[in-house]
């Protein structure tokens, strides 16, 4: 690896940013999917009744234990196998997706039970009915409350959307090996690049997250460490 | 369209199965003795020991921020570039605990932290060295209060390991690729693989839950984790 | 009769918390229900705007039996205020927005009209100035105020009070009580579960005495005070003086 190796690579770094646009494109819709079904799991984990309450968990344990490239696998060769054909990007968002929601819900349940019984009792002493005290009250708090484990949660799924190499996603692990297909020495400098590239967005995100969370606080409602 | 399942698949997966464990358990094993290293290193590095809390401040910044698929590739595919080759095997096992000790550092640091400074200056007083104050009171404190984040590593490694695959270790996932390759029932494959994962991560649960029990001390509280 | 409670009971697991309680409040009136710990004197009040269901007996709000299964109970909530021990005032909203809550979403009032409303309540319990601040940025009486300037702007027929004072510091009780008599004199229909004797003496127009489920006498302040008809009732006022200090 030498110096020359690095002013090659340098010379690919638009491919591998075309790359990393994807990589942020899986992330943006992952993100969207796991967040709204992970408020609904989250809901239902906490308000449902019994037998919903167990599907609930159920879903939640059974996307959080099955690894994620098997589960991309799955929602590749399954649609598939039923003639519904959908391309790798989606099944990847829906995939990952679909994992991350498990894991937001864990998030989002956390919150909505560390928020004291006294604010639903106010909310309903009012007049509003169960569904007002969670839109208005509970669920807003719960949504603050989560800003810390989400930022956590957004390190880990950004890190995975590089999985959705396994499914034929032209991301940016992908291009990274096409570029060391092409000429062999520059596989290291290209790898190399793709983790520092990971590095500043990881990093670059959770400083984001922090700020927004500052911005975001109400005295008096913080996480509880 | 009907869905086609196979016995004679189990005999591969098994083998699978196992290597997977293997897999696993290695690398939690290596990862959480060089994690440890680095989360005293971070906590106590101070003084001459200062070059090396920043070797492991960075060296856990780098494998946390960036994809484990990245560094099993880079193990498999990139060092060869440079004369550096290892087998599948090797190359998956070593990312693997390279990785988690990152994490199971950062495991490690939180808990030595959360041991109060009181049980430290104690140590002190009874005139423990400072190294025996940290492996005589801090250590064995901080070790079981890290149970509850390393069990959810290790089922985070379970399910880690599978990214190997891809460079070709022949673990759950491959075998089981192997044989979708084969019979063109990749669907039907996965789904059974997705139950023997079931399975082992409902057993490992399980078993740390006895283990987490029987090891609770009274009074040492175990800190929230989200 | 505005307000109207025949027979309740209520019962947690083996216990029975509420056995057989009958009163009335008329418009206007404001009554005190005072009695030892655990009598169930939270549970009567929750009760009355089911927060928590009665096991027996009926409660009628003027015409409206609150009790019937056919009540639409969150319109019946809306006409009844509640002022919690603990404030329970909405975290993640300003002194203005906890008040605003009730009026855009229960009442359906525009923003505009249901500021206006919000802002005259909060200058009512003289907190104007705190419209903007955060539950956690008021001090405990403040907080309480704002919480009975939630009530009150949603133009309550009758509002409860559940030991209103009782987690506030001594010296900001005060704020909470002048705010309290206030109302009463307005005309504000009240009942109020306090261990303030002062204020029972000289706000309340009855006061009830309730110990273990039921309850035991009630009467004006005047005779209730000097003469109690139960022993049982003496006993506990007894008790309350040394705590409290009584009097004044
Ligand atoms: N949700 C509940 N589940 C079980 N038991 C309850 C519940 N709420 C109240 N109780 C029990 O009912 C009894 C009466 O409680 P309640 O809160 O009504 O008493 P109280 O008169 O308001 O007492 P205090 O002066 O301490 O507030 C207590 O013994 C309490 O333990
Ligand atoms: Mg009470």
């Amino acid at each position: 690896m030498t110096i020359e190796h690095w002013l090659r690579v340098w010379n690919y770094l638009p491919i591998l940013l075309q790359g990393l646009s994807v990589n942020l494109a899986l992330l943006g819709g992952l993100i969207t999917v796991g967040f709204i079904i992970g408020v609904v799991v989250a809901l239902l984990e906490v308000y449902a009744p019994p037998p919903l309450r167990l599907v609930a968990f159920g879903y939640a344990w059974i996307f959080r234990s099955i690894p994620e490239i098997l589960l991309l696998l799955l929602m590749w060769f399954g649609p598939a196998q039923f003639g519904i054909k959908i391309s790798p990007f989606i099944a990847a968002v829906l995939a990952l997706g679909l994992r991350s929601s498990a894991y937001q819900a864990e998030i989002f349940r956390g919150a909505l039970q560390a928020i004291p019984v006294g604010q639903a009792l106010a909310a309903r002493a009012l007049g509003l009915s169960r569904i007002g005290a969670i839109r208005y009250v509970l669920l807003p708090q719960a949504l603050r409350l989560s800003l810390a484990g989400w930022g956590n949660e957004f390190a880990v799924v950004l890190k995975d959307t590089t999985l959705a190499y396994a499914i034929g996603v032209v991301e940016v692990m992908r291009q990274a090996r096409y570029i060391g297909s092409r000429e062999f020495p520059l596989t290291l400098p290209a790898y190399i690049t793709v983790a520092l590239l990971f590095l500043i967005l990881t990093y670059a995100g959770l400083f984001i997250i922090g700020k927004a969370e500052r911005r975001l606080r109400i005295p008096g409602l913080e996480a509880r460490r | 369209m009907s869905l086609v399942f196979s016995w004679d698949w189990l005999p591969r997966l098994s083998q699978g199965l196992l290597l997977t464990v293997q897999l696993t358990l290695l690398s939690m094993a290596f990862g959480g003795f060089l994690g440890l290293v680095l989360a005293v290193l971070r906590v106590y590095g101070r003084g001459p020991l200062y070059p090396a809390y920043l070797l492991a401040s960075a060296y856990i910044h780098v494998f946390r921020g960036t994809p484990l698929l990245v560094q099993v590739m880079t193990f498999y595919y990139a060092l060869p570039t440079v004369g550096v080759r290892f087998s599948p095997v090797v190359a998956g096992l070593l990312a693997l605990t390279l990785n988690t000790a990152a994490y199971q550092a950062e495991y490690f640091r939180g808990a030595i932290q959360s041991v109060r400074i009181g049980q430290m200056q104690a140590a002190l007083a009874l005139g423990l060295s400072r190294l025996q104050a940290v492996r005589y009171v801090v250590l064995p404190q901080a070790l079981r209060l890290v149970i509850p984040p390393w069990s959810n590593e290790l089922i985070y490694m379970v399910k880690g390991s599978a990214v190997v695959y891809l460079i070709g270790v022949l673990e759950l996932m491959g075998q089981a690729k192997n044989i979708a390759a084969r019979t063109f029932r990749n669907f039907e494959v996965y789904i059974v693989v997705a139950l023997f994962y079931l399975a082992l991560i409902l057993v490992l649960s399980l078993g740390l839950r006895w283990v987490e029990r029987r090891m609770r001390v009274p009074g040492l509280g175990v800190s929230g984790r989200t | 009769m505005l307000l109207r409670v025949e027979d309740l009971y209520k019962r947690y697991g083996k216990e029975d918390v509420l056995k057989g309680v009958s009163f009335s409040l008329d418009k206007g009136e404001t009554k005190v229900i005072i009695g030892p710990s655990g009598t169930g004197k939270s549970t009567l009040l929750r009760c009355i705007n089911r927060l928590t269901e009665p096991d027996r007996g009926r409660i009628w709000l003027e015409d409206t039996e609150i009790t019937s299964p056919k009540v639409n109970i969150n319109r019946i909530r809306s006409q009844i205020g509640f002022v919690f021990q603990d404030f329970n005032l909405f975290t993640h909203l300003t002194a203005l927005d906890n008040v605003r809550l009730g009026l855009i979403r229960v009442k359906g009032m525009s923003k505009k009209e249901a500021t206006e409303r919000a802002m005259a309540e909060l200058a009512r319990v003289g907190l104007a100035d705190k419209a903007r601040a955060y539950p956690a940025e008021l001090s405990g009486g403040q907080q309480q105020r704002v919480s009975i300037a939630r009530a009150l702007a949603m133009d309550p027929k009758l509002i409860l009070f559940d030991e209103p004072t009782s987690a506030l510091d001594p010296e900001l009780i005060g704020e909470v009580l002048a705010v309290m008599e206030g109302l009463a004199r307005s005309g504000m229909t009240m009942l109020v579960v306090t261990h303030e004797m002062g204020f029972a003496r000289t706000v309340a127009d009855e006061i009830i005495f309730m110990e273990r489920g039921v309850i035991v006498e009630q009467g004006p302040p005047e005779q209730l005070f000097r003469s109690p008809k139960h022993p049982r009732t003496a006993e506990f006022l007894r008790r309350i003086t040394d705590l409290y200090g009584g009097e004044q």
